[in-house]
């Protein structure tokens, strides 16, 4: 191990590490935008698994801070994969047919401006919670 | 590497540690390594959570989803739902106890809502045994900071600034404390932290040693830089085994990494930490007491002045703080004086943290900004009381404090009015009573520990202590008289003025404000011979009575020391002076013709 003798090392350091936190740094901070991928039978058969992870790479290259998790069948089966985005103090949005085409201008539009892009699938039930 | 997607951090505290969390933590890994998905997903032993009622604790991040009271054989069931389908476990997550029904994450619960995590901050989120962990939040950045940014005295100042105060107890302005240690002038120079936590339910310092070992030793370095010292002590009770370990493994890693030992960041700064076990003593949290333990000597406390700034660890000037002070310092330098000294109160700055314990729903370690009431602690963090109770009144600041009651359920607790009310902080213990409680026995409960307790170095202590134990034992036996009560507080007052250090001094605390609340008790406890919450065994007759026993035998039968007696089909009667009022006739009976009078 080489010892840390500057504050440019600790930097360096913490930098290296930060990858490795992220997730978890993220979870604990309030109004960050959330992204929800279904990640269900359904969702992953039709290809939720790839847009998982092209979002969690594509969300860092374009410096967007997100929320990003896995959740259950959102019921949506015609439409998979779908994702939920839901930015601060606003309902959430559900967008279906998602592929890696539609998560960049989702991310590039949506998320980082608010601007609504095609592929919303209108809410259609109500919640117990909230 | 590529980013986990998702962080399964595992209580490891004490508490959940003895209920088999690091058996779950092993059985998660096995299972994700089966699944193959232990490049995605990390699992990580954290600190304590503070909600230990419901241990062992496994939260999910980032949607933190909390799980409580999880069973190793449950690591499956998370791993295959939660982790691969992305279902929650309902039946694992928290409940919300008045309605009824499940929360999926931590930020909805209100046993965290009213909480601010300073001092606690990287308690239950990082691995503590991982310094790395440590360094991506924000870790060594204050000594960084201080040592290549600021003069010694700046430090100092930003810390006065601040209006820190010694989370230990007394409440000392932390800043000035390290003022008068940088004046004093000598070859050598000492910072000590007091690990000697000992106050019945506290249980902050272990946690912060266990759960976040690193923020203590960067505290501590600045320390050393501010007042001109190159060594830290840590005096710590050996029964603290976990914290210990955590401790030498944070030492090493912080030496390997250069934080610890010489020319640390390039400066000319020297610093390194030793550990100093303690065999357990309470009077050894007295910080004069606690330099002589260290010293190789007897704990027992000397007169101050000269103060341990002046001369204390080999005479040479000292300066000791507690651990939950040192946990607070690093931040303070990282977000600023003037960041901190906006949450608190007027006098009391920043947060403090409680050990919830006794008759209330979440048992717990919880930390809150000064100035918050008894009431959103004990009813909104804490849950209310246990079986729907009625609250009667909180024991704060241990054998040296005192008790609160409703009339202070709305005071804003601080430091000055937590001792206006009669108690004071101490370290931070909350023991909840219920009408359960005899607030006599409390009195008596505390001090029988300071008896113990005590060095015996002076007579007020050692012997008026045992006094003042003497009449509350006959007070409790039923055998009481007016003019006890009178020497009781006589006592009291005399001991408080006289007794040579903190522990005597503030011993009578528990009996003169029981007598000051609860003054109905202590008479009803001489004249009527009673004890109206049951607890005082001597006052309590267990009568049977004769137009519900139908003489089944049963109570007689079963009582263990054969005080009942009567024929079948007749009703029986209890022989008081047998009887030893264990309460297996109540039990027994079927009739409900046994009750307590």
């Amino acid at each position: 191990m080489a010892q840390i003798k500057s504050l440019a090392d600790l930097k360096a350091l913490k930098n290296s590490i930060h990858e490795k936190m992220d997730t978890r740094v993220k979870g604990n901070k309030d109004g960050l935008v959330q992204v929800k991928v279904a990640m269900a039978t359904c969702g992953i058969a039709a290809g939720a698994k790839t847009i998982f992870n092209y979002i969690m790479e594509q969300a860092d290259k374009k410096g967007l801070e997100i929320v990003l998790s896995q959740t259950g069948c959102m019921g949506y089966c015609h439409a998979e994969p779908t994702i939920e985005v839901t930015l601060p103090g606003k309902e959430p949005i559900v967008f279906g047919h998602v592929d890696k085409a539609k998560a960049d201008e989702i991310m590039d539009k949506y998320i980082k401006n608010g601007e609504l892009v095609e592929g919303i699938i209108p809410v259609n039930y109500n919640t117990i919670d909230k | 590497m590529a980013k986990y997607k998702m962080h399964v951090l595992v209580c490891g505290g004490t508490g959940c540690t003895a209920s088999h969390s690091h058996e779950i933590t092993d059985n998660l890994k096995a299972v994700l390594r089966d699944k193959g998905l232990e490049e995605d997903i990390q699992v990580i032993l954290t600190g304590c959570f503070g909600f230990c009622e419901k241990g062992p604790i496994v939260k999910i991040m980032p949607d933190n989803t909390f799980y409580t009271e999880v069973k190793p054989e449950d690591a499956k069931e998370i791993v295959e739902e939660h982790i691969i389908k992305g279902r929650k476990v309902t039946r694992l997550l928290y409940t919300d106890p008045e309605k009824k029904e499940h929360v999926s994450d931590s930020k909805h619960m209100g046993f965290y809502k009213k909480q601010l995590r300073i001092a606690l901050r990287n308690c239950g989120f990082i691995d503590p045994e991982n310094i790395e962990e440590y360094i991506a939040n924000d870790g060594y950045a204050a000594v960084a900071k201080c040592l290549t940014e600021y003069t010694p005295a700046q430090v100092i100042d930003e810390i006065k600034l601040s209006g820190l105060r010694g989370r230990g107890g007394g409440g000392f302005p932390t800043g000035m404390k390290w003022e008068i240690a940088s004046k004093n002038h000598a070859d050598q120079k000492y910072v000590v932290c007091n690990a000697d936590e000992g106050d019945p339910g506290a249980f902050m310092d272990r946690s912060i040693l266990e759960g976040d070992p690193h923020s203590v030793i960067e505290a501590m370095t600045i320390n050393g830089y501010a007042i001109g010292a190159t060594k830290g002590l840590i005096y710590i009770r050996a029964e603290y085994p976990l914290a210990i370990h955590r401790l030498q493994i944070a030492i090493k890693q912080a030496r390997e990494y250069g934080l610890l030992g010489k020319n640390i960041f390039g400066t000319d700064f020297d610093f390194d930490i030793e550990l100093r076990y303690g065999a357990g003593a309470f009077v050894c949290g007295e910080e004069t007491a606690l330099i002589h333990s260290m010293e190789g000597k007897r704990g027992e406390p000397t007169f101050k002045p000269p103060f341990p700034a002046q001369s204390g660890y080999l005479q040479k000037p000292t300066n000791v703080n507690n651990v939950e002070t040192y946990a607070n310092v690093p931040i303070i330098i990282l977000k600023g004086a003037n960041w901190f000294n906006k949450i608190g109160t007027e006098k009391s700055k920043g947060t403090k943290v409680f050990a919830l314990a006794g008759q209330i729903n979440n048992v717990g370690l919880i930390e809150v900004p000064m100035g918050i009431t008894l009431r959103e602690i004990i009813y909104e963090i804490g849950g209310g009381i246990k079986n729907g109770r009625q609250f009667k009144a909180v024991q704060t600041g241990g054998p040296s404090g005192g008790c609160l009651t409703e009339k202070h359920l709305d005071t804003p607790i601080d430091y000055d009015n937590l001792i206006a009310a009669g108690s004071m902080m101490g370290s931070g213990g909350m023991v909840v009573m219920d009408e359960t409680s005899c607030m006599v026995a409390i009195a008596k409960f505390y001090l029988e520990f300071t008896c113990e307790e005590s060095c015996g170095k002076c007579s007020p202590c050692r012997i008026g202590n045992k006094r003042m134990l003497e009449i509350l034992e006959r007070i409790t036996k039923g055998q009481g008289c007016m003019e006890d009560l009178e020497n009781l507080k006589n006592l009291a007052t005399v001991i408080k003025d006289t007794a040579l250090c903190g522990l005597g001094q503030t011993s009578p605390n528990p009996v003169l404000s029981t007598m000051n609340n609860f003054w109905d008790e202590y008479v009803e406890h001489v004249k009527d011979k009673k004890c109206r919450a049951g607890a005082c065994k001597s006052l309590m007759q267990y009568v049977i009575d004769p137009n519900l026993c139908v003489g089944c035998t049963s109570c007689a039968r079963n009582c263990p020391v054969n005080a009942i007696q009567g024929e079948k089909k007749t009703p029986h009667v209890i022989n008081a002076e047998i009887c030893i009022k264990c309460g297996t006739c109540i039990e027994k009976c079927k009739f409900n013709a046994i009750s307590i009078k």
